[in-house]
């Protein structure tokens, strides 16, 4: 309601310059949210920023009343009075009180989100150089989350649509009114997994893991970012939550296992180069072309080229080794988990065989398939 | 103290000018060519630093990629912070205290002359070496001006070295500059001079010069770290070795909390002394105003780990940075009541100084509010890393820090230059510096509530027409600037002819001198004059 | 209480050549280092770097050359000498905080990280990142202990260790006699103990070297060898370093005292020196507790 007041102001100033053409564009307020901790997020929110209002109402309006009685012009006499002991004191206490009236519901609150005992649900959450990994601990489920919007609206050649840059290739699917457990790491640098509409916002750090939980009240597509500045791409790592009811939730979870399944199996049949490179470009397009460029020419002190790469013409075994495991210590992350036999094969024939690099030999997906076998599972570290 | 003795050294060299040519500035010992050497290149940096900020609020003007890459917007972005921070505010305010403090207490110069050259030439070599990263191969810095590991280690560009280095030269001659302060303010003050008589500014700066010898070091000792893990195999901020990212964030931050006081307890100081001049009233608490200061310092110690509530801290740990954080506000607000009680039932006129002194207190003051919702450590992980943090402390470092600099140049320039500034361009650019800064940075609270995260150079639409409007507000704010420079130089060049007391209820030792004060003052200890007795 | 006025120098080349040199030896380090991890010759950075320590070299002994003339002209007043205490104090103030940081750095990751990737403590979940790994301190096997091998053994703090802090303790006390001796112009004695603090200290720099060398060669305690080999280089290290400028500064004092300088009034370059050192002293009493004993 009262921030009605300021989003009255904001529109003030931009109206000169600008007419708004969707009222969402002017949003000038955090969400309530939608769980029991997000809405006392909110309350706490709103409850400090009208003390401060308050405040400020009071220190500026005798600020503004001197400015405008006390002012030489008006023939006003300096009044030569300081140092009051009672003034002094009294404007020490009173912010104390105030600040201890907001500690109050604050420590509340803060206790409430740390208290993460007696989960229902615990999904790991990954962050990568930039991209989600969502492990549904209990139910042996684990996929990466990739940004979808298409590159060409980013670079303006397209419309953009109205999620842009807010949406990914698969959501994390939440039951609701479930208490789920969020345990977060990351692979590489720091990143912050962020939903406004939950209320978690949580640093995932290399080698540690912190634990959030949420319990979420209603369906819906909530929609966040990562909050923590982790290179290259930090703007291009969204969120998507997709709230469902436990049934939904529960069925959802056995079609994924199923369309796992198909995913391995595709691996047996024999691929065709040409399909092999239609697949890999697609995948390349999505997986790698943040750093290595869509051309292949790579970024010059961060990222190598893999055009004329001595890998990507050399030996496919080095080839294959390190798009799988990664190079430890460099952004070359390990793709064995990220990607399908299939996808890995795709790409790695696609980097033989693109922008030049013209070896003409295919990875079959069998070949990968049998690498990946050995060591499928969690616990790569 | 009281009975120092007076007796002239017959030193022929005492009472000479200014040497001639370069020579002048490379080779000085003069406070007043020092000072005026650091607030010129603070200037530079300014306009450095404020160009980088223009090119993010360009590629910000609409969604989607137009003007730079995402990795060069990321080095735009740790550039800005870096220049403005080290290179921008805090020069400028050793300028002010080389030029201000051994005029205000009577010293025939800083303590220790020669240090003093040392600790300003140190930095166009810092700064040259920092921008030249720009121009090397994988580019400068782009890890945000907190550069957390393990992005600015295993995974930064090869120009992280030559940054590491450019920060122990910037920390070098600020140490160095501290302790001439210090030992200025300690030793150097006239006869009668007593603590509790010396300007506020002079507190202040006291205050800050040993917060910077406090962090400094510890800025130092976290950068050496960060070199250790990248060029010798070291594991401060790697778990597998047993270390930690996370310990990385505790030691900035241990620095980087009193860097944020260390950008505002002079600025508290200079509007301390602008707000009773022009109000023609004493400050309504002298020995309340130090004594919050040293409370604010003291509290700045405890409160690093605000900058980390998402980072997982455990919860007995985030209640009490929480609590500090809180406690902060009790000592800045009494502050605030002062410079309010100092106008109330004055006698006040508004020129350029005063106007930029007013804003400072109001936008100050909004800046400090937004930064107490902040403090609340559960909502700020609502906040965290938004665009309302930008807001924040957009909020008190450029109507704060950035403004109370104005005023103080605004100020002073007539004891520098000997001539009025021309109060018409003044108020032309404080009104419009009021209007673009407020432009820029008031639509950024919205964007951040609304869920904008901060150092991304493209975002989704919804936050579209306000992005659009703050950078609208920062190139008029900062085109307002080419005004400031132009009001300096017109200044230095000429106008109406200033008295030694320019301003009409200034008080203090400064205004006794004649204007432009003469190149060396006090070579015998003054004579206190009647308002300091 | 008198002074004459204060002594503002004339025109000084010393501070800016002192920054170029700077400048040259910082931009030389960053240029040698990253050749090194390049794995490439590091001749320009090498070359720019000794330049710029030779510079500095140079500079240091103009500059202190020039004070040091001044001073014995009778151009500083006390006020001048207070500006010096002040100053001297203020920057071993700072070196405390440099060391404070390392030290605080060494108590976060034994009491909390190391614990937390352990299993222990508020954020113990972190294990499940590392089931095999087990907390303790000395780090003897890290979490991934393919990058970073543990050492095999910590050094004893009951051998050398132990001898070190005998010998800088010593050491104070025979500067202070030193010092003491000054104040009584018996200028023999204090060649004498000025003499043995320098021997004290040197043999302590030699220890330590000799300490290095097998924790490298014997014991795998190098600096990659996890957070303990971390901390415990770049705390010993750093402070040998500052043994080893501080027994310089000696040297350059015993040789002042040798050509004259000094008197029992007028020594503060003297007293500058012995704060450092004692300074020196209680962080190796901080060192032997916290990385070696306990
Ligand atoms: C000049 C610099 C400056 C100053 C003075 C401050 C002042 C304060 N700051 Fe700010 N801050 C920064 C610069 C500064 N800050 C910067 C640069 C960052 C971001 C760093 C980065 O991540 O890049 C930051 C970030 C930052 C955060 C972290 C946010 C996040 O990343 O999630 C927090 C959280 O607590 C915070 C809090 C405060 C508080 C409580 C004050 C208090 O000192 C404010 C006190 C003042 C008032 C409260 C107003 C006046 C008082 C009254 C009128 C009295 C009555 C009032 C009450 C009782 C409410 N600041
Ligand atoms: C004192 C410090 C200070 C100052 C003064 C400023 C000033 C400004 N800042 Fe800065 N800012 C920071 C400190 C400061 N900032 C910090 C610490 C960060 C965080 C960095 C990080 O995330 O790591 C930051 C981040 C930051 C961001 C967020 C970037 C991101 O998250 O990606 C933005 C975005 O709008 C911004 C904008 C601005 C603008 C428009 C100004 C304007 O006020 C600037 C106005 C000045 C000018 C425009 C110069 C005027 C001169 C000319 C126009 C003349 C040109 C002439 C010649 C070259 C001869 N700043
Ligand atoms: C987050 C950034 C990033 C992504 C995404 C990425 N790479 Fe890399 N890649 C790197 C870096 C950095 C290196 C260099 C590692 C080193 O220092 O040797 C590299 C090296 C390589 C090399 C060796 C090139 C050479 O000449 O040394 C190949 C091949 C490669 N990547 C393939 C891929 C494939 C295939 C994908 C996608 C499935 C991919 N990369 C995705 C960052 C990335
Ligand atoms: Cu991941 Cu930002
Ligand atoms: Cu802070």
């Amino acid at each position: 309601m009262g921030w009605k007041i300021i989003k009255t102001i904001g529109s003030g100033l931009g109206l000169t310059v600008y007419t708004a053409t969707a009222s969402a564009a002017w949003e000038v307020n955090l969400t309530p949210g939608v769980t029991d901790v997000s809405r006392s997020v909110f309350d706490l929110h709103m409850t400090i920023f009208w003390i401060c209002v308050a405040i400020a109402l009071v220190v500026f309006g005798v600020m503004f009343w001197s400015i405008f009685h006390h002012r030489k012009s008006r023939g006003a006499k300096a009044h030569h009075f300081h140092e009051n002991t009672m003034v002094e004191v009294i404007w020490t206490i009173i912010p104390i009180i105030i600040l201890v009236a907001m500690a109050v519901p604050a420590t509340a609150t803060l206790v409430q989100m740390y208290d993460t005992s007696e989960a229902e649900l615990d999904v790991q959450i990954t962050g990568y150089q930039w991209k989600w990994r969502y492990d549904y601990l209990d139910h042996e489920l684990n996929f990466f989350s990739n940004l979808s919007t298409p590159r060409d609206q980013i670079s303006n050649e397209a419309d953009k649509q109205e999620h842009y840059l807010l949406e990914v290739d698969r959501h994390l699917v939440l039951p609701v009114e479930t208490k789920i457990r969020f345990l977060l790491t990351s692979n590489d640098v720091i990143h912050s997994w962020w939903v406004p509409a939950l209320a978690v916002k949580k640093d995932a750090i290399p080698g540690f893991i912190n634990e959030a939980w949420t319990v979420i009240n209603e369906p819906g597509i909530y929609r966040g970012q990562c909050a923590e500045l982790c290179g290259k791409d930090h703007g291009f790592m969204p969120v998507v939550i997709e709230a469902v009811s436990k049934d939904d939730f529960n069925q959802w979870l056995a079609d994924a296992r199923v369309a796992e399944q198909a995913e391995a199996a595709a691996a047996e049949r024999v691929w065709t180069l040409d399909e092999l490179m239609q697949q890999g470009e697609q995948v390349y397009l999505r997986a790698c072309a943040a750093c290595h460029l869509p051309n292949g020419a790579g970024v010059p002190g961060a990222f190598p080229a893999l055009k004329g790469s001595a890998v990507a013409l050399g030996d496919v075994a080095a080839h294959i080794d390190i798009v799988l495991n990664g190079k430890s210590g460099t952004a070359m992350q390990a793709f064995r988990d990220q990607l399908s036999a299939t996808e890995l094969a795709a790409v790695i024939t696609y980097e033989r065989n693109a922008w030049g690099n013209s070896l003409g030999e295919a990875v079959s997906p069998a070949q990968i398939a049998r690498l990946l076998t050995p060591s499928t599972g969690e616990a790569e570290q | 103290m009281s009975t120092l003795d007076t007796t002239l050294h017959a030193d022929a060299h005492e009472h000479h000018g200014p040497a001639k040519g370069m020579g002048r500035w490379l080779f000085t010992t003069n406070h007043k060519d020092i000072g005026s050497m650091y607030l010129w290149f603070s200037l530079l940096m300014f306009f450095v630093g404020g160009c980088m900020a223009l090119m993010i609020r360009a590629e910000l003007f609409q969604p989607g990629l137009q003007l730079i890459e995402p990795g060069f917007f990321n080095q735009m972005t740790t550039m800005h912070g870096l220049i403005m921070v080290f290179g921008a505010v805090m020069p400028a305010f050793v300028g002010l205290a080389n030029w201000m403090v051994p005029m205000m207490i009577g010293a025939p110069d800083m303590a220790l002359p020669r240090m003093n050259n040392w600790s300003f030439w140190i930095l166009p070599f810092a700064f040259a070496m920092l921008i030249s990263t720009l121009f090397m191969e994988g580019g400068a810095p782009n890890f945000g001006w907190t550069f957390y590991a393990p992005l600015s280690t295993t995974y930064a560009p090869p120009s992280v070295t030559y940054f590491i280095f450019a920060i122990h030269m910037m920390g070098i001659s600020s140490i160095m500059g501290a302790i001439n302060i210090i030992a200025t303010i300690l030793n150097m003050r006239a006869p009668g001079m007593t603590m509790m008589k010396l300007p506020l500014f002079c507190w202040t700066w006291l205050i800050t010069a040993f917060l910077l010898i406090a962090v400094m070091p510890v800025l130092a000792g976290v950068v050496t770290m960060m070199l250790m893990d990248i060029h010798f195999g070291t594991s401060f901020f790697d778990a597998g070795g047993g270390g930690d990212p996370v310990l990385f964030q505790h030691v900035f931050w241990f620095f980087g909390h009193p860097e944020v006081y260390i950008m505002i307890l002079p600025a508290f100081g200079i509007i301390s002394q602008i707000i009773p001049t022009f109000a023609r009233k004493r400050l309504f608490g002298y020995a309340s105003m130090v004594y919050a200061t040293a409370s604010i310092a003291v509290l700045s110690f405890l409160v690093w780990a605000h900058h980390m509530f998402t980072v997982g801290i455990p919860l007995a740990g985030e209640l009490f940075f929480m609590y500090a954080t809180m406690l902060i506000a009790v000592p800045t607000g009494v502050k605030v009541f002062n410079w309010v009680a100092t106008m109330f039932r004055g006698s006040m006129t508004f020129e350029t100084p005063m106007l930029f002194a007013l804003a400072f207190v109001v936008l100050f003051t909004i800046g400090g509010f937004s930064g107490l919702m902040l403090a609340i450590a559960p909502v700020d992980f609502q906040y965290h890393d938004t665009y309302f943090v930008v807001a924040h402390f957009h909020y008190v470092l450029v109507p704060g820090a950035i403004f109370s600099i104005m005023a103080g140049v605004y100020y002073w320039l007539p004891k520098w230059t000997g001539h009025m500034l021309d109060e018409r361009m003044g108020k032309l650019h404080f009104w419009l510096s009021f209007i673009g800064v407020n432009i820029t940075f008031f639509p950024m609270h919205f964007i951040g509530l609304a869920g904008m995260p901060r150092r991304i150079p493209d975002y989704a639409l919804q936050f579209a027409d306000f992005n659009m409007v703050a950078s609208i507000g920062a190139f008029l704010f900062g085109l307002s600037q080419l005004i400031f420079l132009w009001n300096v130089i017109a200044c230095v060049r000429g106008g109406r002819k200033a008295e030694a007391r320019a301003w009409e209820g200034a008080e203090g030792l400064e205004w006794e001198i004649p204007s432009p004060a003469p190149y060396h003052t006090f070579a015998t200890p003054p004579q206190l004059p009647e308002s300091l007795r | 209480m008198s002074s004459s006025s204060y002594y503002v120098p004339e025109q000084s080349r010393w501070p800016i050549l002192a920054s170029v040199a700077l400048f040259l030896l910082a931009y030389g380090a960053g240029t040698l280092l990253n050749a090194l991890s390049a794995e490439q010759g590091g001749g320009l950075g090498l070359v720019l770097l000794l330049a710029g320590a030779l510079m500095m070299g140079l500079i240091l002994v103009g500059w202190f050359g020039n004070v040091i003339h001044e001073s014995r002209g009778g151009l500083y007043s006390a006020q001048m000498d207070r500006s010096f205490r002040w100053g001297m104090s203020w920057f071993i103030f700072s070196e405390v905080m440099f060391f404070a940081a390392f030290f605080g750095a060494l108590f976060y990751v034994r009491v909390l990280a190391v614990p937390w990737l352990g299993g222990e403590g508020d954020k113990g979940v972190s294990q499940m990142l590392w089931p095999d790994f087990v907390a303790q301190w000395p780090l003897m096997i890290t979490p991934d202990a393919e990058r970073f091998p543990g050492p095999a053994a910590v050094i004893s703090p009951w051998h050398i260790p132990l001898l070190n802090t005998c010998l800088l303790v010593t050491s104070s006390f025979t500067l202070t006699l030193a010092h003491k001796a000054l104040l009584r112009d018996a200028r023999m004695q204090v060649r004498r103990w000025l003499f043995v603090t320098i021997v004290l200290g040197v043999v302590f720099i030699g220890f330590q070297a000799y300490e290095y060398a097998e924790a490298y060669h014997e014991l795998g305690l190098t600096l990659q060898a996890g957070v303990y080999g971390a901390t415990f280089f770049i705390l010993t290290g750093f402070h040998g370093l500052h043994v080893t400028l501080g027994t310089l500064m000696l040297m350059i004092i015993l040789g002042r005292i040798v050509v004259g300088h000094f008197d029992s009034r007028q020594h503060f370059g003297f007293e500058a020196v012995a704060w450092y050192w004692h300074f020196v002293d209680v962080v190796w009493i901080g060192l032997f507790l916290f990385v070696y004993v306990l």
